[in-house]
């Protein structure tokens, strides 16, 4: 890092001298410095504002008494008393963390065994990529009715099963409080799991060959060249699905919204869905505000050590 | 790429391990393709027919009335013009989100990695935080913002929208995608007196076809999917095709028509599946070349 | 730079445009009724509206049960670019005029004399602080139970006047292989059984209390114990596959025959009529168990945005005097399934159940049992609404939950909500 400041440094102030200093050309020499600050300034400075400064702003919000538009008579952290003690934010809280675990570790999974099934030099892999990729491209807004009635039991699965002569065939958890939540789980899983794949696939065929035919000639099968050469080297690659899924699952809203709105019961609320609700729906735009910052603060627990070691080690590397 | 496939090697269990391989993927292929063949079953069925058959069952009588209901006679609130005119809006719409969204991550992750000064990786952290906000939070702050630049409403303050909030994803890509392109190009352009913008154009540009690949298919999905900005910064005749999709599969009181429905959402989810389909491959090879890694 | 600069000067460019577009007068209406029956009675509106030289720009926002809607009007007058009027029921009448940001309507009440000719009861929510601040388009009926006609043949029943009735009709349906209620298994639809069976077995003094005062002690009475264990015994007589369901999907349960009635309010009839069954032949209407003479309404109304635009209040004021026109609440209200607003609109067009509903609401003013439907926001506010239906729909869909851990829950959310 320090080498390309030098670097940066030292030309402008080369061309000084040739060109002589008019005030016209120390500003050229100022911009020619600056040129990689001045490019970026725009995008801070835009991001300091809608995301830096909304989030203050929701902050403040979350302090005062607002319920259908903003006002701002505070109210110290009465707001989170009350977030704290609602029944549904609660459920909330312990949905995003078994959505969350479930969603990644399965995505994480799903996709990585399909990178290495279609890694195995098969045919028709363009096809196939193409099919787990898809959902990627479609929005719940789009699938949402779909999913619902493949997971109804009177409608999809369970019912076409029974069609087809399987009658004890039960897949009722749409329509059961434990167990809605899992469906959203499935659902998610299907719309992540095939970026999951293309990314590993990328990394899977960025693998020096050269290791794998050595470990060949000591005689490991497949599975040992798998856990013990290659899945080691992924680890950056599992480092990067893991922050894309967790801001997938951070974010998971139309997901409830097309697949259970909720319920039942208001089993499946999540943090997002607490959020608007609260906020547009019941008119306590304080309370939404309380809970987006709970969850930024969670999200930021996670995120912050995870960007420093990145940056750590990528300066290591340079 | 190995030479050869590290499960598929030859001997007694070859067969049965291709066999079990195959079998595998093509399970899991069905599984993802149901979803998508539920609704373009139904776009092509009767109300009658969806009422007595199953969501798998093939129709009785195909007909493509629902497709042309969809496309120019669905009602829309009190315009029952069909979905065609809202299409054009979300191209108006996506043609400038992406491309400028796209260069502005192109820039930055230019400048934070081959043009590195101190306080940069800060700078990086920084803008990545905001890939991590849940859009929900932003909605009502962000009107004022554009109701005090005098945008609210209007195509011009949704496309801002899109690109502020794509721009962190689009530095993150670049940003990793430079890390990995050796340094020494942009040192010897530098030594030879070029500048930040020249060396961006001559030197760097050329090379990065992979990203930006990435990077626009990236924004046109999410910018196309989206409906929570479409609906909250343009309204009427202005709307994104998901806002008008939202409306016409939305009823609170009233009756609903499925097939119509479906063939709307699969002509609104027409145009990223055509992505998909014809450009996956470079997606892949985009993602190889290091736009999104660790 | 050369691209920042550009934007924003074509910010400058569609701002004056859309400024330059208001001229004329022109109502831009915000609204949720985005399908079939509910789109093509705005629609009379809309045309009413032209013949009288106001142009008409259409916002829908679906979804959400109206939550998306208020979502992005929250947002357009947070930019200052609020439309001319916006769909809302009762209570978010009050709400909003409590922000300040409704036009004051009084003068054209006081011109066309709508303290006679609106239903009483609807008069002090569309008022606030004594102005007039908005106008109510319809008035829905929440205490209707509607049953298949062949299926009660059948079993040998009749439409059960109490909730004892109700149940003994069940099992008696329950015992004919038919699902007794059809239900779906969303928080406003298990929220009206809750206030119908709070009317039934509380009658309208408690329900009043409770619902509208949330009067404590009515809160923690026997008879809110009883109220959920009729909830509790009602688990039994819907099908296993309720969570989530559509209303409307529950309304082709019963004109299938596959169950034997629901109770919802009167928009059920357009899916009704729409599968070609006749009122009093093929289904019956009858108040919700218990209800008999007694009155539950909901209203949409419209309420206008404050503007500096001449024109546009114009074109508010002319709409909203359309909206009390009396051919227009006759033919909006027959495509919408709902009464008119008005008390003095002639009902020969309407359906039996539409007649049957206007005299019945003709009786339950004179005894005083008119009263404000809990879930669709005409009792109390949206954040002690949401309190009701948050703990009514936890309790329908956990079968361990008791009774008076309800109560409790209840009590505890009224008390945070205050």
């Amino acid at each position: 890092m320090q080498k390309g400041h030098t670097v940066a440094m030292s030309f402008p102030d080369a061309g000084a001298f040739a060109d002589g200093s008019t005030p016209k050309s120390d500003l050229r020499l100022w911009l020619g410095k600056n040129a990689s600050q001045l490019a970026l300034a725009p995008s801070v400075v835009i991001v300091l504002v809608v995301i830096y400064g909304f989030m203050i702003w929701t902050g403040v919000i979350s302090l005062t008494a607002s319920k259908m538009l903003p006002n701002y008579s505070f109210v110290g952290f009465a707001q989170y008393d009350r977030l704290w003690s609602n029944p549904i934010w609660q459920i909330a809280v312990s949905n995003i963390f078994i959505f969350g675990f479930l969603f990644i570790g399965f995505s994480t999974a799903i996709g990585l065994a399909l990178a290495i099934l279609i890694d195995q030099k098969i045919r028709a892999e363009g096809f196939l990529r193409t099919v787990y990729l898809y959902p990627m491209a479609l929005s719940f807004i789009v699938t949402g009715t779909a999913w619902k009635w493949i997971l109804n039991p009177g409608l999809g699965l369970e019912r076409l099963l029974h069609l087809w002569g399987w009658e004890s065939f039960r897949f009722d958890w749409l329509v059961n409080t434990e167990y809605a939540i899992y469906t959203l789980v499935i659902a998610g899983v299907w719309q992540s799991s095939g970026f999951v794949m293309a990314l590993f696939l990328a990394a899977l065929r960025g693998i020096d060959e050269d290791l794998v035919k050595a470990a060949r000639l000591d005689g490991a099968g497949a599975t040992q060249i798998y856990r013990r050469i290659i899945i080691p080297q992924l680890g950056p690659t599992f480092m990067t699905v893991g922050v894309i899924l967790m801001q997938q699952a951070v974010k998971s809203f139309d997901l409830v919204v097309a697949l259970t709105s909720g319920g039942p019961g208001n089993s499946t609320n999540l943090p997002a869905t607490f959020m608007y609700t609260q906020t547009f729906g019941r008119d306590q735009m304080a309370v939404g505000a309380a809970s987006a910052i709970m969850i930024l603060m969670t999200v930021a627990a996670i995120v912050v050590p995870y960007l420093y070691i990145d940056i750590r080690n990528n300066r290591d590397e340079r | 790429m190995s030479a050869d496939a590290i499960i598929l090697q030859r001997g007694a269990s070859h067969q049965v391990a291709r066999i079990f391989i195959y079998v595998c993927l093509i399970l899991f292929a069905a599984v993802y393709l149901m979803p998508l063949l539920v609704v373009v079953l139904t776009s092509v069925k009767d109300l009658d027919d969806i009422r007595n058959g199953s969501i798998l069952s093939l129709p009785q009588r195909v007909t493509f009335e629902p497709w042309r209901q969809a496309w120019s006679e669905a009602c829309i609130g009190l315009r029952c013009a069909g979905l065609k005119d809202f299409f054009i809006n979300s191209v108006v719409m996506i043609v400038p989100s992406v491309t400028i969204s796209t260069a502005g991550g192109a820039i930055n992750g230019y400048a934070l990695t081959q043009w590195k000064f101190r306080g940069a990786d800060l700078i990086f952290a920084i803008l990545l935080f905001g890939v991590f906000i849940p859009f929900q939070i932003i909605l009502i702050p962000m009107a004022r913002t554009l109701g005090a630049i005098g945008a609210a409403n209007t195509m011009v303050g949704l496309i801002m929208v899109h690109v502020v909030y794509g721009i962190p994803f689009t530095t993150l890509f670049f940003r990793n995608f430079f890390l990995s392109l050796p340094s020494d190009l942009v040192k010897a352009a530098r030594v030879d007196g070029a500048g930040f913008y020249q060396t961006l154009w001559r030197i760097i540009l050329p090379i990065s076809v992979p990203c930006f690949v990435v990077s626009i298919i990236w924004q046109f999905t999410n910018i196309w999917n989206d409906f929570i900005f479409g609906t909250t910064f343009t309204s009427g005749e202005n709307v994104p095709v998901t806002v008008a999709l939202n409306n016409v599969v939305n009823t609170t009181t009233g009756v609903k028509a499925y097939n119509v429905d479906m063939a709307s959402v699969v002509m609104t989810a027409l145009p990223t599946l055509a992505i998909y389909v014809f450009a996956g491959r470079y997606f892949l090879r985009g993602l190889m070349a290091g736009s999104i890694k660790g | 730079m050369i691209t920042r600069s550009l934007i924003i000067a074509s910010i400058m460019l569609s701002a004056s445009s859309t400024m330059s577009f208001a001229g004329g007068e022109n109502v831009e209406v915000m609204h949720y009724w985005t399908s079939g029956s509910e789109a093509a009675g705005l629609d009379v509106l809309k045309q009413l509206l032209e013949k009288r030289g106001v142009t008409w720009s259409d916002s829908p926002v679906a979804g959400g049960t109206g939550m998306n809607m208020v979502q992005v009007l929250r947002a357009r007058i947070a930019s200052d670019t609020a439309p001319s009027a916006a769909q809302m029921h009762a209570q978010q009448v009050q709400a909003w005029a409590a922000e300040g940001v409704l036009t004051d309507l009084s003068d054209l009440a006081k011109k066309e004399d709508w303290a006679k000719i609106i239903a009483p009861e609807l008069v002090p929510l569309i008022s606030y602080n004594g102005k007039t601040v908005a106008v109510p388009v319809n008035v829905h009926r929440s205490n209707w139970l509607w049953y298949n006609k062949k299926v009660f043949d059948k079993a040998g029943v009749q439409p059960p006047t109490t909730w004892d009735e109700f149940n003994q009709v069940s099992e008696k349906l329950l015992a004919a292989g038919v699902t007794p209620l059809a239900l779906g298994g969303q928080p406003w639809q298990e929220a009206d059984l809750f206030e119908n069976v709070v009317l039934g077995l509380g009658g309208a003094d408690f329900y009043r209390k409770a619902l509208i005062e949330q009067d404590q002690e009515a809160i923690k009475s026997e008879t809110m114990v009883k109220v959920f264990d009729q909830l509790r015994v009602m688990n039994k007589f819907v099908d296993k596959n309720y969570p989530g369901r559509d209303w409307n999907l529950a309304t082709q349960m019963v004109i299938k025959g596959e169950a034997g009635m629901q109770i919802m309010g009167d928009w059920a009839k357009g899916e009704l009529s729409l599968a070609k069954m006749e009122p009093n032949v093929d289904y019956g209407c009858s108040p919700a168990p218990g209800t008999k003479g007694d009155y539950v309404w909901l209203t949409d109304n419209f309420g206008f945005f404050t503007t500096k635009d001449e024109n546009r209040v114009k074109g508010q004021m002319e709409m909203a005097s359309a909206i009390l026109d009396k051919d227009f609440q006759e033919a909006f209200n027959i495509k919408k399934g709902s009464i008119p607003s008005r008390v003095d609109v002639s009902m020969d067009k309407f359906d039996f159940c539409g007649k049957a509903a206007y005299a019945d609401r003709a009786e339950a003013q004179k005894t005083n049992t008119s009263l404000p439907s809990l879930t669709h926001n005409a009792a109390t506010g949206a954040t002690k609404t949401g309190v009701f239906l948050d703990v009514v729909s936890t309790f329908f869909e956990t079968p361990t939950m008791t009774s008076q851990q309800a109560i409790d829950q209840l009590v505890a959310g009224l008390k945070s909500a205050e």
